[in-house]
């Protein structure tokens, strides 16, 4: 029984008739407001006709009225009380400003952001020492079933991924550097290429990267969910301490896992550039093996070990900074994880460097 | 002419993992009824409201609202009947990300239609029917308390002023005044647009006030379905118990 708003001028007043609401306007709403535009003028406004009169078609006729009542108006007590209620707004509703910045003020307020997580991973580290102090003296409380959880999440579930792309890093950079030392005749120093750029360097940054992506990720969307669903508040009411409870689990869990990932995927990617360089330069794996150790110092594998343990737990500082700093929406969990995993990576690639710096004169032959 | 059924449910049957939800359930919503839905808790009340939505599959049986099956595959003629109506969900379901002004215009803006004073007026107009002040507009929803929440939601829902509404316990969490500000609020919507409204709510005073039928969800199925006055007097445990000595209040 719904039937089209219509608009009727007859000599001196206006005559609306039909089904005044949002869902019958829309397909003429150009249309109507144009005539609508057309009436502004007049005074007197007969609105008896007119089946339903919704809020949207309140505003729109108050709008042509210019914001005052027309002399002449005829409508139902129903109606009339749809109008008064958009009459009794506020005149004018103050437009929700938006504050522009201007370019310093976006520099300085990103670099005051930088600060302030770099104080927040600080306090988080702190943390951690006297939590780790505190399970010293009461060793009950250690939560072991979280830890080894995290270890195997964190850890043996990662075991397939770092090991394919492991190998096929592994495989490229064999084949490439065998390319080029074929043409200098030196094929033997594929051993010495391999061995010193994986184990000491590619191996650990290659695992930090794909944990970064996806343990590190995993830890803030966890954090930052049970921050929006309110769990950790759960968790201190309960009297539970979320950072022994959640977070060292997580730190000490990819801490521990990490290192053992880099000795797998730097033996998988090892076997990778072994098998490119029987298959390009004939090299048998036997002679791989026998000279492995001679051309690389077992120093080498002690400071990628390393490297592992300081990535592992770097990561998980960073990523679990960033999972109690979410605030309870959906766009701040989001932005909060890209950071995580994007400050994760680039602190991990710095760490590399400073152990650049510092090894420099360890276990090169 | 007779008006069409704005909700028709036919022996629609949901289990979750073996476990029937609902079993041969009919349920007819003839227009400009409000429906106040009643059942015990975990009845299958929101389960039952997320079908008429569509949100949720039934195993079995039929939902057409406004005659068209919801199983329509026509795209167009689907979003043209959720434009229809709308719905406050039990939590609130606000979106996080946005803030309560944006939560409200969100649906107008989205029929690219309205200017932007227009929907400016059209959602201050709404919070001040729900009670709220133009400054909280400004808010999100994380800072909202509970029964703000449910307001803000309810906003929301009515901000296309749509056929029909879906009231999932609508006044839990409020306080007695703005639960009876919403009793006239949905009341002289009513009357003013004809809606269609069911909700769920357990409050007897807004079913006094408010609801014309009440439908009764119990044993997996709606058995009883009729104006307040007739249902009160169906012998079956629950009803009973619900009413119990408060049947004279109802009438
Ligand atoms: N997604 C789901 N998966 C499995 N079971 C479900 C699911 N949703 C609901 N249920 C089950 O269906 C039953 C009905 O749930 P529903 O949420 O509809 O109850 P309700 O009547 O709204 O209760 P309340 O008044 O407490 O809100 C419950 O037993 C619930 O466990
Ligand atoms: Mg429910």
């Amino acid at each position: 029984m719904s039937t089209s708003p219509r608009l009727l001028v007859e000599p001196g007043r206006v005559v609306l008739s039909g089904c005044w609401t949002l869902a019958e306007m829309l397909p003429q709403l150009p249309a109507l407001e144009a005539e609508l535009v057309a009436c502004a003028g007049h005074n007197e406004w007969d609105l008896s006709a007119i089946s339903r009169l919704d809020s949207a078609a309140a505003v729109l006729l108050w709008r042509t009225w210019g914001a005052r009542w027309p002399v002449g108006l005829v409508a139902d007590d129903l109606h009339r009380q749809v109008l008064e209620r958009v009459a009794d707004l506020p005149l004018e509703i103050a437009e929700q400003a938006r504050p522009r910045r201007r370019f310093p003020e976006m520099v300085g307020a990103l670099l005051l952001k930088a600060v302030g997580n770099l104080r927040g991973m600080i306090a988080l580290f702190g943390q951690l020492l006297l939590d780790v102090a505190y399970l010293v003296r009461h060793p009950q409380d250690v939560p072991w079933k979280e830890f080894t959880a995290n270890v195997y999440k964190a850890g043996a579930q990662a075991l397939a991924v770092t090991a394919l792309v492991g190998f096929l890093i592994g495989v490229t950079i064999s084949y490439l550097s065998a390319l080029q030392l074929k043409s200098f005749g030196a094929d033997l120093f594929i051993v010495n290429i391999l061995g010193i750029s994986i184990i000491r360097e590619l191996g650990p940054v290659l695992v930090a990267v794909l944990v970064a992506g996806r343990s590190g990720s995993a830890m803030t969307a966890q954090i930052g969910v049970m921050r929006v669903t309110e769990e950790i508040d759960v968790l201190s009411t309960m009297g539970i301490s979320r950072t022994i409870r959640v977070v060292l689990p997580k730190i000490f869990g990819l801490t521990v896992a990490m290192p053992l990932l880099v000795l797998w995927t730097s033996a998988v990617a090892l076997f990778g550039g072994m098998l490119a360089a029987l298959l390009q330069l004939d090299l048998s794996f036997a002679y791989f093996v026998d000279n492995l150790p001679r051309a690389v110092p077992v120093a080498n594998l002690v400071i990628g070990l390393s490297k592992g343990v300081v990535f592992g737990f770097v990561i998980a500082i960073v990523a679990c900074h960033f999972g109690l700093h979410v605030k309870p929406n959906t766009e701040s969990l989001s932005a909060s994880t890209t950071s995580a995993v994007v400050t994760a990576i680039t602190t991990v690639i710095l760490f590399d460097a400073i152990f650049a710096v510092f090894t420099r004169n360890i276990g090169v032959p | 002419m007779k008006p069409s059924p704005v909700i028709e449910l036919n022996g629609v049957g949901v289990s979750f993992g073996g476990k029937a939800v609902h079993h041969d359930l009919s349920l007819r919503v003839e227009e400009g009824q409000i429906v106040g839905l009643l059942g015990g808790s975990g009845s299958g009340k929101t389960t039952l409201l997320r079908e008429i939505l569509g949100l949720l599959q039934p195993d079995a049986g039929t939902v057409r609202l406004f005659g068209i099956d919801l199983n329509e595959p026509d795209v167009d003629r689907q979003r043209n009947l959720r434009r229809r109506l709308g719905m406050l969900f039990q939590q609130g379901a606000l979106f996080s990300a946005l803030s309560v002004f944006d939560n409200i215009a969100f649906p107008l803006r989205e029929l690219r239609c309205l200017d932007a004073d227009w929907i400016r007026r059209l959602v201050h107009l709404k919070l001040a029917m729900v009670g709220l002040e133009p400054a909280h507009g400004k808010l999100m929803p994380a800072e909202l308390s509970g029964g703000m929440v449910k307001r803000v939601a309810l906003a929301r829902a009515l901000a296309l002023e749509p056929e029909l509404l879906l009231l999932d316990e609508p006044t839990a969490g409020l306080d007695p005044d703005r639960s009876q500000n919403f009793v006239e609020l949905v009341g002289s919507l009513q009357r003013e647009l004809g809606l269609t409204v069911v909700m769920v709510t357990h409050d007897l005073n807004t079913l006094a006030g408010l609801a014309t039928h009440v439908a009764v969800l119990a044993d997996q199925r709606i058995i009883a379905f009729g104006p307040k006055a007739e249902v009160m007097t169906v012998d079956h445990p629950f009803v009973t118990g619900f009413f119990g000595a408060d049947r004279r209040k109802l009438l």
